[in-house]
């Protein structure tokens, strides 16, 4: 069984944003790139799923410009994934992004499973996922806390709001969004490292998928960085005179009580 | 002018606050505006969607559509949309507004914009601001390509005025366009809150590390019982397993847009300034002076949470019930 694994490299949230100078993106000089950290918990269900039905493979996937994202998946091969593929290009949105990973998976064909982070902590749009389903005509689950596998369907549970969940049943082939909670994601092991040093990593160029410009549905401008905050104002006095003002203020000043 | 759908979402008959705004916003930009909502409380909602501004309400008023599935309500969803052809759809980033229209989008070859904070409607054209990179920067999201334009909203972005219970949409009855399913929902699980959801929430008391132990979350659920809020945590909190990870709020928990968000015992690490940095107002309760927190606050009391929270149950009690 083919299991694949779709992973976006995101700048670490440690690391300092700057705008280009274009505004329609960030200066990417000098940040610091990572797994997005939802899909580590993708790579790790998927690992999971491999070592319990021998035969198996996990394929792990990305989209961006080669020379930097085949870092993350050389960190999903050292955490034991089998075999890596990147689509190299620059520029795409979300719909264009996920059109190229469904065109990739079908090409490869067989996929049974195939796992995503529930969102990129980057664009912060959690689109991809149920995308990509829709390209491959398949159902999909996002947000999904527990994995199970019977051979044939897959049953899940959804964290939705208010702390409720939802208990899912899809039949396969299936996209699963995976959220914190799922598993612990383990740490790519020496061994490993040095095994997913020597993989060769499949490159596919985007400009070889005849994806149409005209798939490129959302564009980015004027991007900006948060105002200043004013400066936080202290209260004093006594802890009964600091819980009076600060009412006040929340009705008062802030009005918003 | 033309026209926009409305995805409007319900809770046993109730129409929630985020679709109340984004009617509002639909009505007033001078386009038609049409709302679709679904299940069989599908018709309960219908009077409250024209006080606040669609002309025209679509109903799939099937009971299979009580429960979110993204297969039937994106066939639904879409069948609407054929029928209305709106260049503008609206709906919330709520969990079923950002899982079902992405799909959508795809099915219907256009664009969505996710997670929007600000909304400019112009005609038949839209634009969206969007936080990226946990609230470190904000992008203009321009839509090309895109016959329709979605937009899925943040929760509390959007100004509400008062209904105008004189407006009445007129109502449309679909039949379910929903076949062959892959997809079953077996089951639901109910949360344990009644409160609203944390991303709905327009006031948050959340607790960390500074509360010592899972008991003491007591102290602030009487603090949001007075204020009608909703309690979150940090991850530190989720981690130690004191509450559950649905409350827990941040990069790998919900990122939340109250009015109102009191941080008692939170350093503020900066993923959890990911996830309620945009809060308009924050109010800060540490004993550490140094706290990060307070560089993200509007009002900070340094103190023992011990002492302040119940004395502030009792400051907004007086204050709210007079
Ligand atoms: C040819 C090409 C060039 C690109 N160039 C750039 C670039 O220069 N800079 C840049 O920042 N981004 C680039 N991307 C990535 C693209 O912009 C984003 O992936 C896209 O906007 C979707 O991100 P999102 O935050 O909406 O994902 P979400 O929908 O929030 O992500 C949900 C899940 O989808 C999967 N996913 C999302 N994006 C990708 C991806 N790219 N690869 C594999 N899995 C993914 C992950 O599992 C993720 O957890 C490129 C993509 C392609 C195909
Ligand atoms: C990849 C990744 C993702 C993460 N995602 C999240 C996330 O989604 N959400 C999140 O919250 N964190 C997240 N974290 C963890 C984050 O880095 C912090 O560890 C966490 O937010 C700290 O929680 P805290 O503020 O409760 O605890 P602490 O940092 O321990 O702070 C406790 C605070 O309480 C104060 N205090 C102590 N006693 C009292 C008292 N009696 N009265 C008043 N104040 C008192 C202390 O001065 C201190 O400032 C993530 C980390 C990583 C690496």
């Amino acid at each position: 069984m083919k299991i694949f694994v779709c992973i976006k490299q995101v700048p670490d949230t440690e690391t300092k944003i700057k705008i280009s100078p274009d505004q329609t993106g960030i200066d990417t000089a000098g940040i610091k790139w990572v797994m997005n950290p939802y899909d580590e918990y993708a790579v790790e269900e998927a690992n999971k799923l491999r070592d319990a039905n021998p035969g198996s493979q996990v394929w792990v996937l990305s989209a961006g410009p080669k020379a930097r994202v085949v870092e993350s998946l050389r960190t999903a091969l050292a955490m034991g994934a089998d075999e890596a593929i990147v689509i190299n290009g620059e520029g795409l949105d979300n719909f264009s992004t996920a059109k190229a990973l469904a065109e990739v998976i079908k090409a490869e064909g067989g996929m049974k499973i195939i796992f995503t982070g529930k969102l990129a902590i980057d664009d912060n749009a959690s689109s991809v996922s149920q995308m990509m389903a829709e390209f491959l005509n398949v159902p999909h689950t996002t947000v999904v806390s527990k994995f199970a596998f019977n051979g044939e369907n897959v049953t899940v549970e959804r964290d939705v709001e208010g702390g409720a969940k939802e208990v899912v049943q899809m039949m396969t082939p299936a996209v699963v969004g995976a959220n914190k909670g799922l598993n612990m994601p383990r740490y790519a092991s020496l061994p490993g490292i040095m095994k997913a040093k020597k993989k060769v990593i499949k490159e596919i160029e985007f400009s070889s998928l005849n994806i149409p410009a005209t798939d490129i549905k959302v564009k980015y401008s004027g991007m900006t960085l948060p105002a200043d905050k004013p400066a936080v104002k202290m209260l004093s006095g006594d802890s009964s005179a600091q819980a009076a003002e600060l009412v006040k203020l929340l009705r008062d000043e802030a009005k918003v009580l | 002018m033309g026209k926009v759908l409305v995805f409007a979402e319900q809770t046993n008959g109730k129409l929630k606050r985020s679709s109340i705004e984004l009617l509002q916003a639909a009505a007033k930009s001078g386009n038609t505006v049409v709302a679709v909502t679904f299940g069989s409380h599908a018709g309960d909602v219908t009077a409250a969607i024209g006080h606040n501004g669609a002309s025209e309400v679509h109903v799939v008023k099937d009971a299979a559509l009580d429960s979110y599935n993204p297969e039937s309500y994106t066939a639904n969803v879409v069948a609407i949309v054929n029928k209305v052809q709106p260049s503008i759809i609206l709906a919330s980033a709520s969990s079923t507004g950002k899982d079902l229209f992405p799909r959508v989008a795809a099915r219907l070859n256009t664009g969505v914009a996710s997670d929007c904070t600000q909304l400019t409607i112009s005609g038949d054209n839209v634009t969206a601001v969007k936080p990226m990179y946990s609230g470190k920067a904000f992008a203009t999201v321009n839509f090309e390509n895109s016959p329709i334009k979605i937009v899925l909203m943040r929760a509390n972005q959007l100004p509400v005025e008062a209904a105008d219970t004189s407006k009445t949409a007129s109502v449309v009855e679909n039949p379910n366009a929903a076949t062959d399913l892959k997809t079953l929902i077996k089951e639901i699980v109910k949360g344990a809150s009644e409160k609203l959801d944390l991303t709905e929430a327009n006031i948050i008391v959340s607790g960390g590390r500074g509360l010592k132990e899972a008991a003491n979350f007591k102290m602030l659920n009487d603090l949001a019982d007075v204020l009608g809020a909703t309690v979150g945590a940090t991850r530190a909190v989720v981690d130690a397993g004191w509450v559950g990870h649905g409350m827990q709020v941040g990069q790998t928990g919900k990122t939340v847009a109250p009015t109102l968000y009191i941080a008692v015992g939170i350093s503020g690490a900066i993923q959890h300034l990911a996830g309620m940095g945009s809060s308009k107002v924050i109010v800060a309760i540490n004993n550490d002076a140094n706290a990060p927190i307070f560089q993200k606050a509007t009002y900070g009391i340094v103190g023992d949470a011990f002492d302040i929270v119940p004395k502030l149950t009792e400051e907004f009690k007086k204050a709210l019930h007079h």
